[in-house]
């Protein structure tokens, strides 16, 4: 059984834009919403190095990491080739204009 | 749905690129089936001379592995020749010349059939020993009968010949080339390099007989070839015959199933812009076998062009036409240089530039027409041939530049990163790339091993020259020293980006023509390929929308890069930095007090003084922006955007006992005129009050220098990436008409500017004399464009404390939740 925890409402992020969940203790977590409303969460690191990726410019299903324009794939966090890499990914749930992160996954990674 | 079918005869290099180019585009619209005569899955036809002079290997030279095949679901069928279509019932039969039939059934057919050596009709032509250069079996033949015979003869003193030659003497045989015409490569080069190339070819130990015809081949008692002998009766001994006269396109398929051929030229299949036969709109041609508006290719560049074209419309996208191409060649014989591209034998209406040192063994020739480049022939020196082919391929007008041209691209002040601009003496451990640390070693080891062949490629694998891009001019003669004169060189028509075929100036021409006043609009009219762009065309279709419809286009601050986003400047660990503006560089007690205080408060790390005399603080935590920029209470300094930065200054007639004018106050009106003013990049002015020039006025998009009658004004300089003294533009009388025509020339630059492109390359790109006809000789011209920039900057908010008018979402300076 999921412990969803509420976000944030859709609108609270820009469309194509990017907001940051702030964690005490461990690096943040960036929530995404793609220009249909689709809404994504990565840890707040590029896979490169370290940029934060709730920074960056979202286009598509993908964001481009603002320190070396990397693009990391939103659904996946895979660096789109010939790069190589991963930024962590966190369930979303979004149900009634409302985003919700898994609180134990937020809690662990 | 059931998947389109397409075949392709043909399992060479631009039958495969095409398919490469639309997996890219369309990876899941077809079943492929792929049928090549030859039993090798597609390899690099250019490398087989370093193949067969023993530089690599054939394992080295495959582009498409097997694997490639199988990953991408193609049926690959090798060593089977297509031998006819039925194209009512649209069928393929290939054989495997055992009696063996495959049938493949079609929606849409590519023929890549390539081409065929031509065989001199002479007697003796199928004596054992005897055979062309095309393939891998031609290269595997030709070095069996190096390691068992002394005697080679190679027919045809063209590209393929030489190399063929020189392969063979390296491996040891005696070899002479017979050879038509009174010189070498007479379609490459003029008399005077061919000669030079044969003087060093034959310090090399080849043979040759010019003007020299072949009479018959002579065989002895086993039917191997022994000797060949010339009209005029010479014998030459010869255990081994290269026929290399001459390519034709192979069109047996297509003149078996009924396809117009040209009868014109060297022949080929007919295509059109879209490279459809012309025929049967179901058969597509592209490569050595097509002929397009009479022309049928021999080099990889044009070849790749017209796989790309053909991509587009197999992938049903109908965009994109191919109007041909201009190719340059380059002889892929280690230690020798030569260069042609062009028109090089020159003619009617043309002009000759030459530099001939027959001692050094450099010979260089330039035609000019009209002002352009429209031909070049270099020998023994060639490290300009990629910058001659770019002035050539872009008919950019040399008037300018004539008297500097023969002497090089580092002549005209361009000199490359880290003052290198010859990338052949480069050591293989010298750092190209000085961004990415990528050295010459591995990007010639990249273009070799994965068959790169474009700039974009070598970007891509390597990263060399993929940041600032000074390094570009480097790459791309590596590209063409180590994939030889046939890569591809980036078109003249570039594309914005991968989301589209459309050009920047195509982009700004649109948005102006059609008044598009969104992004949304401007993809849509322009088909792009993807729902809102990327982090590449985004920013500049803002760009050009805000610049072209000022007041009117809105401005999108998610399409913008983070720091003109945020208004400030992000760091390497996600803190960023606060520049406030310091007008023409003058501060205050007062307002240093407020930065002394503000840094103790935000616990600001780092506080340095920059090159644009203003103070930059560093290490600035997001939360804190809107609160350092309130507590500081100074205008923002837009040192984070590509806008007018700094004025700088000296100090001027105010103090300085050598100034002549006020720079200082010059310099404070002038930030004051133009602060807030976005571009296609950043911009940089300075003022001097004396020619002494403190304020380094010489390197600045705008430098303005002071002199006792008045003010001498400069444009396109740059300090950046490679330092470009900028040109002198005009001398001025008045503060007014500094104003006037700096304000007027930056607003030319905003409006015909490329995003991301400084007003050194804008200049380079239209020529100087363009620009001094719009803002010097046409007097109204420069009074709208002054007015139209005035009209665009009124009124404009200061982003760190108008936010809304600005457009700056706050949300973004605090987290949405905290855990």
């Amino acid at each position: 059984m999921v412990n969803w925890t509420r976000i944030c409402r859709v609108e609270d992020i820009p469309r194509l834009g990017s907001r940051r969940v702030a964690r005490s203790g461990a690096t943040d977590v960036a929530v995404f919403r793609a220009a249909d409303d689709h809404v994504f969460a990565l840890l707040d690191k590029c896979p490169h190095k370290g940029g934060p990726l709730s920074q960056g410019i979202v286009f598509g299903h993908s964001v481009a990491c603002p320190l070396h324009n990397w693009t990391i794939e939103l659904a996946s966090g895979e660096a789109r080739a010939p790069d190589v890499g991963c930024a962590a990914r966190f369930a979303v749930k979004l149900e009634g204009g409302e985003v919700f992160l898994d609180a134990a996954e937020l809690a662990a990674k | 749905m059931k998947k389109l079918r397409l075949v392709l005869v043909g399992n060479g290099m631009a039958g495969v690129r095409t398919l490469e180019e639309l997996l890219k585009i369309a990876p899941d619209l077809y079943e492929i089936t792929v049928f090549g005569a030859e039993p090798h899955p597609n390899y690099n036809r250019i490398l087989l001379s370093p193949v067969l002079a023993g530089e690599q290997t054939v394992e080295q030279i495959v582009l498409n592995p097997l694997d490639w095949y199988a990953e991408h679901g193609i049926t690959l069928h090798l060593g089977k020749t297509v031998v006819g279509v039925d194209r009512q019932r649209r069928i393929v039969t290939a054989s495997d010349g055992k009696g063996g039939e495959v049938l493949a059934e079609y929606d849409r057919l590519l023929l890549a059939t390539g081409s065929k050596p031509f065989i001199l009709p002479v007697p003796g032509k199928d004596l054992e020993g005897v055979i062309a250069y095309r393939d891998i079996a031609d290269t595997e033949a030709m070095i069996d009968a190096a390691a068992r015979f002394p005697h080679a003869v190679v027919i045809g003193g063209g590209l393929l010949g030489l190399e063929a030659a020189n392969g063979l003497a390296k491996r040891g045989m005696k070899v002479s080339v017979v050879h038509l015409m009174p010189w070498l490569m007479e379609r490459q080069l003029d008399d005077v390099a061919g000669g030079l190339l044969r003087k060093s070819l034959e310090e090399r130990g080849l043979q040759f007989h010019m003007g020299a015809q072949t009479e018959c081949l002579l065989g002895n008692d086993d039917g191997r070839v022994r000797a060949l002998k010339l009209k005029d009766g010479t014998e030459l001994p010869a255990d081994l015959v290269v026929m290399a006269a001459g390519i034709r396109p192979n069109t047996e398929l297509a003149l078996k199933i009924g396809l117009h051929c040209a009868n014109e030229g060297r022949g080929g299949i007919v295509v059109t812009d879209t490279l459809q036969t012309v025929t049967d709109p179901r058969i597509y041609s592209v490569g050595e076998c097509a002929a397009h508006r009479g022309i049928a290719y021999g080099l990889v560049a044009p070849l790749f062009e017209q796989g790309k074209v053909c991509a587009t419309h197999l992938a049903e996208f109908g965009i994109g036409r191919y109007t041909g191409s201009q190719v340059s060649t380059k002889l892929k014989v280690t230690g020798i240089d030569l260069f042609s591209a062009g028109n090089f034998a020159g003619g009617e209406g043309t002009e000759e530039v030459v530099l001939s040192d027959p001692y050094a063994g450099v010979y260089k020739k330039l035609v000019i027409k009209d002002d352009k480049l429209v031909g070049a022939c270099l020998y023994g020196d060639t490290v300009d041939g990629s910058w001659y082919f770019k002035l050539l391929r872009d008919a950019r007008n040399v008037n300018d530049i004539r008297d500097r041209l023969m002497f090089g691209e580092s002549n005209i002040g361009d000199t490359g990163h880290q003052g290198h601009s010859k990338a052949a003496s480069m050591a293989d451990s010298d750092e190209v790339c000085g961004c990415n640390g990528v050295n010459k070693g591995s990007i010639c080891k990249a273009i070799k091993e994965k068959g790169l062949f474009t700039l974009d490629e070598v970007r891509k694998h390597t990263k060399a020259s993929a940041s600032c891009g000074s390094c570009t001019g480097l790459v791309e003669q590596l590209l063409m020293f180590t994939a030889g004169g046939d890569y591809s060189k980036a078109p003249a028509k570039k594309a914005m980006c991968g989301c589209t075929d459309t050009s920047h100036q195509e982009a700004r021409d649109a948005i102006k023509a059609h008044k598009l006043l969104t992004i949304d609009g401007v993809y849509r009219a322009l088909n792009w390929r993807t729902p809102n762009g990327c982090a590449s065309c985004r920013p500049a279709i803002n760009y050009y929308l805000i610049s072209t419809w000022p007041k009117e286009a809105l401005d999108d601050p998610q399409s913008r890069y983070i720091n003109e986003r945020s208004h400030a400047n992000i760091q390497k660990d996600g803190t960023y930095s606060v520049i406030p503006r310091m007008w023409g560089g003058e501060t205050s007690s007062s307002e240093l007090r407020r930065i002394a205080d503000a840094v103790d408060k935000y616990q600001i790390p780092t506080v340095k003084v920059t090159g644009g005399q203003r103070i930059d603080l560093l290490g600035v935590k997001k939360e804190d922006l809107v609160n350092v920029w309130k507590d500081i209470g100074m205008p923002s300094g837009h040192a984070y955007a590509k806008a007018l930065r700094t004025v700088k200054t000296c100090v001027g007639s105010e103090w300085c006992r050598f100034g002549t004018q006020d720079s200082t106050q010059m310099g404070k009106d002038l930030e004051r005129a133009l602060w807030r003013m976005y571009a296609p990049h950043k911009v940089k002015l300075a003022v001097s009050g004396c020619p002494r020039n403190c304020a380094e006025s010489g390197i600045k998009d705008v430098g303005v220098i002071g002199v006792d009658s008045g003010w001498e004004i400069y444009v396109g300089g740059n300090a950046g990436i490679k330092t470009e003294v900028a040109h002198f533009f005009c001398k001025l009388k008045t503060p007014e008409e500094v104003l006037e025509y700096s304000g007027a020339f930056l607003q030319l630059y905003r409006e015909e500017g490329w995003y991301l492109e400084r007003t050194v390359h804008y200049i380079a790109r239209v020529g100087l004399d363009h620009v001094k006809k719009k803002v010097l000789d046409d007097h109204e011209g420069r009074k709208s464009l002054w007015a139209r920039l005035q009209f665009s900057l009124d009124g404009e908010p200061d982003p760190w404390f108008e936010h809304e008018k600005a457009a700056v979402d706050t949300r973004q300076f605090t987290p949405v939740g905290v855990l």
